[in-house]
This record gives C-alpha cells, sequence and structure tokens, in this order.
C-alpha cells in the first residue's frame, strides 16, 4: 500500500485541476436545489406529517442514478483507452493500489458534493427561524446513510470501468446495475413466486437487500449492523471484481 | 552480481487465442549492451518486450532481468526496468513536470531526490522549455522525449522502449540517437525499430525476429555476413568483357559477374561483382580491370545496409515458416 496516497493524491489533484468536476459540482447543486426548494414549496403550503429531511433523502436514487455513473465511468476505462494503464503498471505498482487509489478519489468527491447540500439545511434554519424544520436525527441518518450506500454505489461504478475501455459503456452498465440493485430487487420481492417453500433462501435473500428499506431505517436513527455489513461487503465485492476485471483484460488483451 | 546478464530469456512463448505470438525465444543481453530489436509488424517484438516488463505472462519459458524472474518476483523487476510502450501513451492533461514527479514517485525516488533529477533528465531530452506545457499540447516529438525522459527517470539498469524514434523528425532522431549511445555502459538498452540506419549506428546487438522466432542475431557485420554470405563490388569498366569471367576467377574462384548493364555512349558497362570471399578484393581488382584491354572508370564495394539484411532473413523465414503444408492425398 506504499503507493496508495500517491496515486490518491494523484487522482485528487486531477480532479481539482479538471474544469468538468466544477461544472459537475455546479450542476449537482442546482439539481439538488432545486428539488429542496420544491420540498420546501410543499411543506409552506400545507402542514405535513414528516420532517423535510425525509423527503429530501427519500430521493437519494435521482442523484445516486446520475451522478455515480458519471464520476466514476472514466475512471479504469480511460486508463485503458489511452493505454497508460501499461505505464502504470510496469511501475512498482500493484493492481489493487490502483483500483484502491482510483475509488478512493471518486468516493471523496461524491461524499463531497453530497456534503456540500448540507447547506441547504444550515439556510434553512437560519432563515426559517424554526428549528422543527431541521431535525437532527434524521439529518444525520440520512447523511450516513449517503455516506455508507455511496461506498457500495462507488465500488459499483468502479468495477463497471474496469470491464469497458469505452466510458459510454461503463457508464450505461453502471447505470443499469445500480437501477436493478436500488429498483430491480423491490420489484423482485413483490414477486407471488418467491413465496415457495423451496425458495426461502432466495425470499430472504432479496428481503435482506432492499436499500429503500435500509434508508428509512437510517433516516429512523436505526442503523442495523447487518445493514453495515451489506454495504460494506458488497463494497468489497465490487472492488476485488475490479481488479480481477483489470487483471483479465490483460491476460486477454 | 554483475556478472549474471542483464536480461536471460529461454525458450519464451506467447500464445493468444489460437495465435502463436511469440514462439521459443531465446536471448541474452549482457550488462551495458545496447539491442536492437527488428522485425516486420506482428512479428512478436512489442509482445516479448511487454513480456519482459512483466505486463503480460508468458505462455512457456522463462525471463530473467538481472537474474530475478519476471514471473515469481515481478514487484522487483518492476524496480529494475524503464519502459516506454509502444506509441507511448501519456495523460493528456498534466503538466510535464508534474508527470515525471509523479511517475518519480511511483517509481520510489525519495522526494528529496526527485527535484534535481527531474531537472537532469529535462536537461538530458532537451525539455526545460516546455516543462511547464501541457502533455495533450505538445508535438509529436517533444511526447516522444517525455517517454523518453520518464523511462530514464529512476535510473534503472535495463531500459525497454518501443519503437522510441517513431514519428522523430531527422533532427529529433539524432538528439535520441545520442541520448541512448549516452547510456551505453551503464545502462542496458533494448530499442525496437523500423528505422533500419537508427538501430545500426545505435545498437551493439542486432536481433531479428519473424513470426514469432528469433530468424538472426549479432553485430550488424555478423549478420551481414551470415544472413547475406556474399560482399558485392560495383565496376563501371570499357572493353571486351567475354575475357573478363576467366579473369576474375584467377582472383578469386567464387568471384563472378552477378549483373550487367548495357554500354552506354563512351562505351562503359556498369557491372555488379559477386563473391563470397570476405577478404577485400578491391586491389587486385583494380589491377587487373585496369590493365589492357580494359579501361576501368569506377570501383567500390557495396556495404550491404541492415535494411538488405534484414529483408533477407524475414524472406528467409517466410519461406521457411509459411510454405503452405500440401494436404495428404
Amino acid at each position: 500500500m506504499k503507493h496508495f496516497f500517491t496515486l490518491l493524491s494523484h487522482e485528487i489533484r486531477m480532479l481539482l485541476v479538471s474544469p468538468s468536476t466544477y461544472v459537475a459540482a455546479v450542476l449537482f447543486l442546482v439539481c439538488m436545489g432545486f428539488v429542496f426548494t420544491n420540498i420546501l414549496q410543499y411543506y409552506s403550503s400545507a402542514p405535513q406529517e414528516i420532517s423535510p429531511a425525509l423527503v429530501f433523502f427519500n430521493l437519494f436514487w435521482g442523484p445516486v442514478l446520475i451522478m455515480v455513473p458519471m464520476l466514476t465511468m472514466k475512471c479504469l476505462a480511460e486508463e485503458r483507452r489511452l493505454g497508460t494503464i501499461e505505464t502504470l503498471l510496469t511501475t512498482p505498482v500493484t493492481t489493487t493500489e490502483v483500483v484502491l487509489g482510483k475509488y478512493a478519489a471518486a468516493y471523496l468527491l461524491y461524499i463531497t458534493l453530497w456534503g456540500s447540500t448540507a447547506g441547504f439545511f444550515v439556510i434553512l434554519k437560519k432563515y426559517s427561524g424554526d428549528v422543527r424544520f431541521v431535525d437532527p436525527g434524521p439529518l444525520l441518518g440520512g447523511y450516513l446513510f449517503i455516506a455508507i450506500s455511496g461506498l457500495f454505489f462507488v465500488a459499483i461504478g468502479i468495477f463497471a470501468s474496469s470491464l469497458s475501455r469505452n466510458q459510454a459503456i461503463a457508464g450505461v452498465l453502471c447505470f443499469t446495475m445500480l437501477l436493478t440493485l436500488i429498483f430491480g430487487l423491490p420489484w423482485l420481492a413483490g414477486f407471488g413466486a418467491l413465496n415457495r417453500e423451496a425458495l426461502q433462501p432466495v425470499r430472504q435473500a432479496v428481503d435482506y437487500a432492499q436499500i429503500l428499506a435500509h434508508r428509512d431505517d437510517f433516516t429512523r436513527g436505526v442503523i442495523d449492523s447487518r445493514q453495515l455489513l451489506f454495504y460494506l461487503s458488497g463494497t468489497t465485492l465490487a472492488l476485488i471484481f475490479s481488479i480481477l476485471g483489470v487483471e483479465a483484460k490483460l491476460l486477454h488483451s | 552480481m554483475p556478472d549474471t546478464p542483464a536480461i536471460e530469456v529461454s525458450h519464451l512463448v506467447k500464445a493468444y487465442a489460437g495465435v502463436t505470438a511469440v514462439n521459443d525465444i531465446s536471448f541474452r543481453v549482457a550488462r551495458g549492451e545496447i539491442l536492437g530489436f527488428l522485425g516486420p509488424n506482428g512479428a512478436g517484438k512489442s509482445t516479448t518486450m511487454r513480456i519482459l516488463t512483466g505486463y503480460l505472462p508468458a505462455t512457456s519459458g522463462s525471463v530473467s532481468i538481472c537474474g530475478v524472474s519476471v514471473a515469481s518476483r515481478p514487484d522487483e523487476v518492476k524496480r529494475q526496468i524503464g519502459y516506454m510502450p509502444e506509441n507511448n501513451p501519456l495523460p493528456e492533461d498534466m503538466r510535464v513536470s508534474e508527470y515525471l514527479y509523479f511517475r518519480g514517485r511511483l517509481k520510489e525516488i525519495k522526494r528529496r531526490m526527485l527535484g534535481p533529477r527531474i531537472d537532469e533528465v529535462l536537461e538530458l531530452c532537451d525539455l526545460k522549455r516546455v516543462r511547464h506545457k501541457i502533455i495533450g499540447q505538445l508535438s509529436k516529438g517533444y511526447r516522444q522525449r517525455v517517454g523518453i525522459a520518464e523511462s530514464v527517470l529512476a535510473e534503472p539498469p535495463v531500459i525497454i522502449m518501443d519503437e522510441p524514434t517513431i514519428g522523430l523528425d531527422p533532427h529529433q532522431i539524432l538528439i535520441v540517437r545520442d541520448l541512448i549511445s549516452s547510456l551505453r555502459g551503464r545502462m542496458t538498452v533494448i530499442i525496437s525499430s523500423h528505422i533500419l540506419p537508427e538501430i545500426e549506428m545505435t545498437c551493439d546487438r542486432v536481433l531479428i525476429i519473424n513470426q514469432g522466432r528469433v530468424v538472426a542475431q549479432g553485430t550488424p557485420a555478423d549478420l551481414r555476413r551470415e544472413v547475406l554470405g556474399h560482399s558485392t563490388y560495383q565496376v563501371e569498366v570499357a572493353g571486351d568483357i567475354a575475357a573478363l569471367p576467366v579473369l576474375l576467377a584467377a582472383l578469386d574462384p567464387t568471384l563472378q559477374i552477378s549483373h550487367q548493364g548495357d554500354p552506354d555512349a563512351e562505351g562503359f558497362r556498369r557491372l555488379t561483382l559477386s563473391t563470397e570471399n570476405d577478404a577485400e578484393l578491391g586491389e587486385p581488382l583494380l589491377r587487373t580491370l585496369a590493365a589492357q584491354p580494359f579501361r576501368l572508370r569506377a570501383l567500390s564495394r557495396t556495404n550491404p545496409t541492415l535494411e538488405d539484411v534484414f529483408l533477407a532473413a524475414t524472406r528467409r523465414s517466410w519461406d521457411v515458416v509459411a510454405t503452405p503444408k500440401r494436404p495428404a492425398k
């Protein structure tokens, strides 16, 4: 892991000097700001049962489905297309270090973008003067959920990027995998056929991997170690597959 | 271990799905030697080089760099080599000095030493003027030199460059050639190239491969003798040449006229003489031909270029390897 920090600081530096990072960040904030104002308008027209933070995090899948593919599709696909992966891997650097360096940089950017939306709540608190709007419980739970599920989502993006040398294909692949994970599994859970005795283990697995349900738990303040394990093991698996993906491509290049 | 060869390759085979790119290659390179790697497109040059760097695994055979096996200890080998791949891939959006700094850190050069070392290689490759430019905006010649600077950056004992002079103008080729020559004795260098005079001028030894096999190896002079097996002389002479073959045979039994031109207005014709004898026959020829009844206008010994050797060697191997097998009836 000697070179991990060299690679990470290189990646962060490249993100910081690239104008596309800033454009993406601004557009992300514009979209999220738009969503947030809409929520507030809705709240001002009629009193609601739940806190606005909950509604905000209910819509987490929008930015995830769009931002994660955009942030990660370039990582390994671009290196392979330019051929710089060859110069990179002929230095005393292991594939693991390369993949982890890219992953950590993408994850930091993802977290920074989400973290900047915390500003909305600060502004809301300052101008509404009403603490009820900014309930710290759901807010913390929500951001914790974003940070932990982000680990897995970004790892999926890195995996997709390791499979193709074409950025567009990597992006679409990542989008599809995330869509399946977030909405495909709840849809599968609604299948009557899964209620049969023989399919009981499948049923359990599907119930366990309900990301939307995890979100509800987190924002309610319930932090379940099984859910943490789900994201951490998913992340590890996706990263191992990315490393294998890069190496398999070398064997058959 | 100064007596172990810098590079030792034995019975190397690399097969891709259905295609054998490298077929039983063996060679060794002594320390401080510059080896030229020649071969037509698709001969297996780049594949061999990639295996040497540990980037690709070999199908069978063994490769060791400075006595360290590439297959079992790739990390150690990667510290011993500087590698410049084909087409010299570089990141587009970094500055030259930033790129060298990043590469230097990856190659485990101490932070303290890295600054002076970068200045040194920038000077060596004549890149001082562009050190703050973005690589994507550099011309081909500069990019190529950035690649070379990067490969010598960590002062590795072995440098492997895949076509370092491709796309350079003659002036830049000269700079690169001097640069490579300046490494002679200190570092072992393998370069592949299509530009044959290049190889001839810089390399101590040449290895010609075709269809994944070594078809010839040795110093350029050895190769000429071995592959072409004859020397040729060009003469321009007037007079009755019917008597010439007898006279020539008297000088050297294998000396004969291999080609004769038509006489020009003054009666001179251009003859090509060839002999299997390697010794210098210029003086006796001159004496014979200057005597009556001939008039001699020009005599020269033609030096076969590496190009001739290359063409002869690869053609010979085509004949051996690519002869279609007749199906048994």
